[in-house]
């Protein structure tokens, strides 16, 4: 019965979806308030039903209902219930209403936080949502029915994949799918603005929360799945320029760039054109994404869907929301029109530099990513493209990027000129420069590529520094708490983001700098030393698990030359009997400055094991960097000026044009 | 100098860099891309000597030979028409068994064995690598009978 009460709930929320398009578009081309209106209520009643699709699903897993198809094959009932609410999304039907339900409830947010736009405005917003979630409602309920009964129903389920029975299947697919659905709202502002043929501050300052805070989510996301790769493979790497995980970086550097080109419309009201194209680009690529990934195109853990008629529906999908946009684009984007002019040295500069560098970098991935698939698809011969690649295209493109970064925030809009930023940056500099040069003694080993990499957070680190200072000398008022608080929320964000980079960068260039890692073959009793740090096998032993049985390794850490016991790490080896299948658990001594990892390969003779064991300096500030970055970007969110329920400080011109709307 | 003239410079020194960008992206792809050949192509010497690239195919039953004191193992790979044994030292996947389908990037030795530098994880018990796939019917092998059981069908 709550399946079928699911199903149907879906079907209403397609009825309304399409009901909100139609009607909201309707409205807002005929001027007609009424209509216009009643797009919010019918987004709000979407989501509802939506939730209780979602929430019906959810409760035939948590229950262990085996009649229903999907459950059968992706859960079982020895899955301890975190897991079983976690496998409402471990399949692909699962998967797709999941991302429907985010796309529910980012129009949900939009129709509670839209009162302040113009209705016509808002109305278009909505009803371009309520589109694209018509579109993925009808994919679900065409191809992929989540809901399917089994008749007669299993005895057993088949298991959720062992690999995807961890925390981490709890919380990073619903954060990417946040991040990566979030990018429809401001899709759903620039298709907007182009119906409307008008874009100005205005229009920039409502679409840059929303788009923040979908970047937000989506570095949570790609971080979660970047430990979560660390931990579970067993290898120990951060970042395999894997196709599915450039499926969630592409959507993230096309959104990076906009959050950059969107500050520079809302400020200068130039690169107009632009940022709509690249809200066209961030969604599209999102919904590439979701193909890539979905689509089972891919040799990948996550490629599970083998369906091609799936694959053609998000194809046709895609070619109808890109190629439209993209169409409507080139129809209306002259009338947007241009912003006001800018020197060749000035903010606008910088940013545009960025702009470029990412679009650059984000074309490398994609070619690195698709091309594959092309050749593939044409039957041109089967290639790969691997890490190597995208390490030699990303770096040097990056560094550059990284560098203006530091002295963009600190150049001043239309006109800057490069004596004065010299002169206010020469101290950062040279610290920055200085320190480089001193700190990879410090860390054990001098090499160019390390002082490099040093140097590039550094400078980031000592320019945000000497921007503060600046701030605080010129700012009006008496004493330093009250300096501190003049300055607006959206800087502290953008700084603390920018730090977040800074961070990032000096675990990446140590983690690579001096890492060490050693996979040997080890009998109890051996000892291996790396890192500073003795570690002796001290066998094996059989342990139970609640759905698995397991093989756990014990070895004991010392400091080198220390008799003391410090850590005692136990790696397993999981079997899992439904599945049939073995799974590499590794242990993990985290720590601020070095990661300690032990896992364990496979036996090889006489008790001895083939064993991984790694060192990893700094290896979490990787991550740290990542939530930094997304903590920076909440910060900017939360600045007074986007706050709703202020009336809109507009200039007066763009106020009475809105108001004319 | 004048303003048009100025324009005119940041123009074109835009367009360098976006030149030296995409020379850069394209030289990198260019040196980067590993090819897949089945054990059949390089039995029959298609496959280059000296450069990287991929095999594909199922880990012959009863090949899997381990070394005694260190992590080398030698298995052959097979696309059951033709067969290439296969070196490498480090610790496989999971998944790694013998009858079922393997991904192993490498170059090609002298003597013809296959010294892979990397044996491809594969996630899933019952999926199989599209490369090894690719491999098999390239052989005329039935690909979806008993020998690929395991193959998931829905």
């Amino acid at each position: 019965m709550i399946p079928e009460l699911g199903h149907f709930a879906l079907v209403v929320a397609l009825a309304l979806a399409t009901a909100q398009a139609v009607l909201s578009f309707t409205g807002a081309a005929t001027g007609r308030m009424a209509l216009m209106a009643t797009s919010r209520s019918i987004a709000i009643g979407q989501f509802l039903f939506v939730a209780g699709a979602f929430a019906a699903l959810a409760y035939s897993f948590v229950t262990s209902d085996f009649s229903v198809l999907n459950v059968a094959e992706h859960s079982n009932s020895r899955l301890p219930a975190h897991y079983r609410f976690a496998a409402t999304w471990g399949s692909h039907e699962g998967s797709m209403l999941l991302w429907t339900l985010m796309l529910a409830g980012w129009t949900f947010a939009v129709a509670l936080f839209s009162r302040h736009l113009p209705e016509r405005l808002a109305a278009r917003v909505l009803g371009v949502m309520g589109l694209v979630s018509a579109g993925f409602i009808l994919f679900i309920l065409l191809t992929s029915n989540p809901f399917e009964r089994l008749i007669p129903a299993a005895e057993e389920g088949r298991d959720l994949n062992p690999l995807l029975q961890d925390p981490g299947m709890v919380v990073h697919p619903p954060m990417l799918y946040m991040g990566y659905v979030g990018f429809s709202v401001v899709f759903a502002f620039a298709i907007a603005a182009l119906l409307e043929g008008r874009l100005d501050a205005a229009w920039a300052r409502w679409s840059r929360p929303w788009t923040t805070a979908a970047w937000c989510f989506l570095t949570v996301g790609i971080m979660m799945g970047s430990a979560w790769a660390y931990y579970e493979l067993g290898w120990g790497g951060w970042w395999f320029w894997d196709p599915v995980e450039n499926a969630s970086f592409m959507p993230w550097l096309a959104g990076t760039a906009l959050i950059h080109s969107l500050a520079v419309t809302e400020k200068r009201g130039t690169f107009r054109s632009w940022t709509v194209l690249l809200a066209i680009v961030a969604f599209s690529l999102s919904l590439v994404g979701t193909f890539l990934v979905r689509s089972g195109v891919l040799t990948s853990v996550h490629a599970f869907a083998t369906d091609p008629r799936r694959g053609i529906f998000i194809l046709l999908f895609l070619v109808v929301v890109v190629g439209g946009s993209l169409a409507l684009f080139a129809w209306r984007a002259p009338r947007v029109g241009l912003g006001s002019a800018f020197s060749p040295v000035s903010r606008e500069s910088f940013l545009l530099a960025n702009n470029v560098l990412l679009a650059v970098a984000l074309a490398a991935v994609m070619l690195g990513t698709l091309y594959p698939l092309f050749l593939d698809a044409l039957h041109l011969g089967k290639i790969s493209v691997g890490p190597p690649y995208f390490d030699a295209v990303f770096v040097p493109l990056m560094a550059p990027a990284v560098f203006l970064m530091a002295i963009g925030p600190v150049a001043s809009w239309k006109r800057a000129r490069l004596p004065d930023l010299w002169v206010r940056l020469r101290w950062a500099f040279g610290v920055a420069v200085a320190a480089a040069l001193v700190l990879p003694f410090v860390l054990g080993r001098w090499s160019p590529l390390v002082a490099f990499g040093l140097w590039l957070g550094l400078w980031v680190v000592t320019s945000s520094v000497a921007q503060l200072a600046q701030r605080l000398r010129t700012a009006p008022q008496a004493t330093l708490g009250a300096k501190l608080r003049a300055q607006s929320l959206s800087w502290y964000g953008m700084t603390l983001a920018h730090l977040g980079v800074a961070v990032f960068i000096f675990g990446v260039t140590v983690v690579k700098g001096y890492e060490t890692e050693r996979d040997l073959r080890m009998a109890p009793g051996q000892h291996t030393r790396i890192g500073g740090y003795d570690f002796e096998f001290k066998g094996t032993r059989e342990v139970p698990g609640p759905n698995y049985t397991a093989v756990e390794g014990t070895f004991d850490v010392r400091h080198a030359g220390s008799a003391q016991v410090i850590r005692t790490l136990h790696p397993q080896k999981r079997t899992y009997p439904v599945a049939g299948q073995t799974m590499t658990e590794a242990a993990i001594d985290w720590g601020i400055t070095r990661d300690l990892y032990v896992s364990l390969g496979e036996p090889v003779d006489g008790g001895a094991w083939g064993v991984r064991v790694y060192h990893k300096p700094f290896v979490d500030w990787i991550w740290g960097g990542c939530v930094v970055m997304a903590l920076g970007g909440f910060l900017a969110l939360s600045d007074r000026r986007y706050r709703f329920a202020r009336a809109p400080s507009v200039p007066a011109g763009a106020a009475a044009r809105a108001a004319a709307r | 100098m004048k303003p048009r003239t100025r324009r005119a410079l940041w123009i074109v020194a835009g367009l360098a860099a976006l030149g030296a960008a995409s020379a850069l992206v394209l030289n990198a792809f260019q040196s980067n891309l590993v090819f897949f050949f089945t054990p059949s192509q390089v039995v029959s010497h298609e496959a280059p000597q000296g450069r990287s690239f991929r095999i594909g195919g199922l880990v012959e039953a009863g090949s899997v030979v381990r070394d005694k004191d260190a992590l080398t193992v030698h298995f052959r790979v097979t696309d059951t028409a033709k067969t290439i044994p296969v070196t490498y030292t480090g610790i496989l996947p999971d998944l790694f068994r013998e009858g079922k389908g393997v991904v192993a990037q490498g170059k090609l030795g002298p003597d013809g064995t296959f010294h892979a530098n990397e044996v491809l994880a594969k996630h899933d018990e019952n999926y199989m690598p599209p490369e090894a796939a690719e491999a098999l019917r390239k052989a005329g092998h039935p690909i979806d009978r008993t020998a690929f059981a395991g193959q998931k069908g829905r």
